[in-house]
């Protein structure tokens, strides 16, 4: 097992790198952080306009939300990699194609989590705060946003961890993540793929359980400061 | 007349809401001067939360006019925040905001919507909860304390605005019977102050103290209005009548 990470570490941590793109175990890493890091400002919009008594918003934002929950990743990514050269002329990168597919299909999950969060709040919360003369946008922004976000970060973690691991179905347009390493290393090897998928497990393993660690943190700190007696006041805040 | 006008803090004008076909308000007409508590009671489901909360456009109405500090409330030109800004509510579930300190949640309105600078917002914040009695508890988080506690922060949220008409929705509804009295209290010491306010209750020791006049609701309407004095010992309407002898037994 040693010689094997010694042999194949670097590689499952980074693909070809340098000699090609960034790929392995950063590739993963990569693709979920930036997908997640564009999709989640896109959900709150998403999720904002679905909470939405106007139509103009409410329509939109739910056939979006209804078509892309309706049908898996594995579909809009072949959508994505034939459709989008096709319309616009231009071949691109299957990595870009991958990010691309799941930025559009995990604003649709986390649209739902933004517009859970904010219906699940009390009425009495926002009743207040348009009571004392906060307007939409600021009951939002002082109000609603600041408790429906908390309320969110399970379900949230849950979504980015399904994340990490939905990227592995990217490599099959040939993006050179950590699934499509670790099926390189076994190609390579021939014998043993059982060692060789064990590591794989064990890299999806470590951010994932790593996030639901983080999650419990952040939890466990705003419960306690929710509670609190006495607040130092350099923490106030609004 | 202009006197009058000047004089008048609330006008209501035959108001009417429906909840699909059910009548909730049927016709309710009333006014409050300036300075005036009126204590509204009557029985579960007469409509007493739902006319107070149209007053502050938390519910919309079917027909009818209110007219507050001289302006209606529905004009198209009175913007909806402005007319909020200008009347305090109190919630029966307190409804403070649990991600803010109690000084947090008393500086909301006066800094994001009056605009004040902040150390002004802190005195005038330090000032409420003094008034309230709550002091110390100003760095506290709301989760931190009684229900009690929680509705006298509610108040000074809602002085905070410094609004010419106060509104409270059944104060101590939420209350264990032991922190009914500390919330009374700060009401009855802003009826002495000159407050203008409306208050929906179940408290009649508390209306008999702190009321100019108490309106009698049943059924969507207003069926009496009187001083505490009629409304208690003589009553003429017989569902009065009924009512106060339930509430006896």
């Amino acid at each position: 097992m040693f010689e094997f990470i010694q042999k194949y570490g670097l590689f499952y941590l980074l693909g070809g790198w340098p000699e090609t793109e960034m790929g392995g175990f950063a590739g993963t890493l990569i693709l979920a952080g930036v997908g997640l890091g564009v999709s989640f400002p896109l959900a709150i919009l998403i999720g904002f306009a679905r909470t939405s008594q106007n139509p103009v918003f409410f329509i939109p934002a739910s056939i979006w939300v209804y078509t892309l929950r309706g049908i898996p990743l594995l579909m809009i990514l072949f959508w994505a990699y034939f459709l989008i050269p096709e319309l616009t002329g231009r071949a691109m990168t299957p990595f870009s194609t991958a990010l691309a597919a799941i930025i559009i299909y995990e604003s649709a999950f986390m649209a739902e989590i933004v517009r859970a969060g904010i219906m699940g709040l009390p009425a009495g919360q926002t009743e207040a705060a348009r009571s004392i003369g906060l307007g939409y946008w600021q009951s939002m922004r002082y109000v609603v946003l600041p408790q429906a976000l908390v309320n969110m970060i399970p379900s949230f973690v849950n979504q980015f961890v399904s994340t990490v691991k939905a990227t592995s179905i990217v490599y099959i347009i040939g993006v050179s993540e950590l699934t499509f390493v670790a099926q390189q290393v076994n190609a390579i090897e021939v014998t043993n793929p059982v060692r060789t998928f064990i590591v794989l497990a064990f890299f999806y393993f470590i951010p994932c359980w790593g996030l639901s660690v983080l999650s419990w943190k952040i939890e466990r700190d705003i419960g306690a400061r929710r509670k609190a007696a006495n607040v130092p006041s350099k923490e106030i805040r609004i | 007349m202009t006197d009058t006008i000047r004089d008048t803090m609330v006008e209501i004008r035959e108001l009417e809401k429906y909840y699909s076909s059910f009548k909730v308000l049927d016709g309710i007409s009333g006014t409050v001067n300036r300075g005036e508590v009126i204590v509204i009671c009557g029985p579960s489901g007469s409509g007493k939360s739902t006319m107070i909360r149209t007053i502050n456009r938390l519910e919309e109405i079917s027909s009818g006019r209110i007219i507050v500090d001289g302006r209606d409330i529905h004009d198209r030109d009175y913007d909806i925040n402005e007319l909020r800004s200008k009347i305090g509510f109190v919630f029966q579930q307190f409804n403070l905001f649990p991600h803010l300190s109690v000084k947090d949640n008393v500086t909301l309105s006066p800094r994001k919507v009056a605009g004040m600078p902040v150390r002004e917002a802190s005195e005038l914040a330090e000032h409420l909860l003094e008034k309230v009695g709550l002091s110390e508890k100003l760095n506290a988080m709301p989760a931190s304390l009684s229900g009690g506690q929680q509705q006298r922060v509610a108040i000074a949220r809602a002085l905070a605005q410094k609004a010419p008409l106060m509104l409270f929705d059944e104060p101590t509804s939420a209350l264990d019977p032991e922190m009914v009295g500390e919330v009374l209290t700060v009401i009855q010491q802003l009826a002495e102050e000159g407050q203008t306010m409306m208050i929906v209750t179940h408290e009649m020791g508390f209306a008999g103290k702190v009321a100019d006049r108490i309106w009698f609701m049943d059924r969507g309407s207003i069926l009496t209005q009187s001083p505490p004095g009629d409304f208690f010992n003589n009553p003429e309407h017989p569902r009065v009548q009924k009512f106060l002898s339930d509430m006896l037994h």
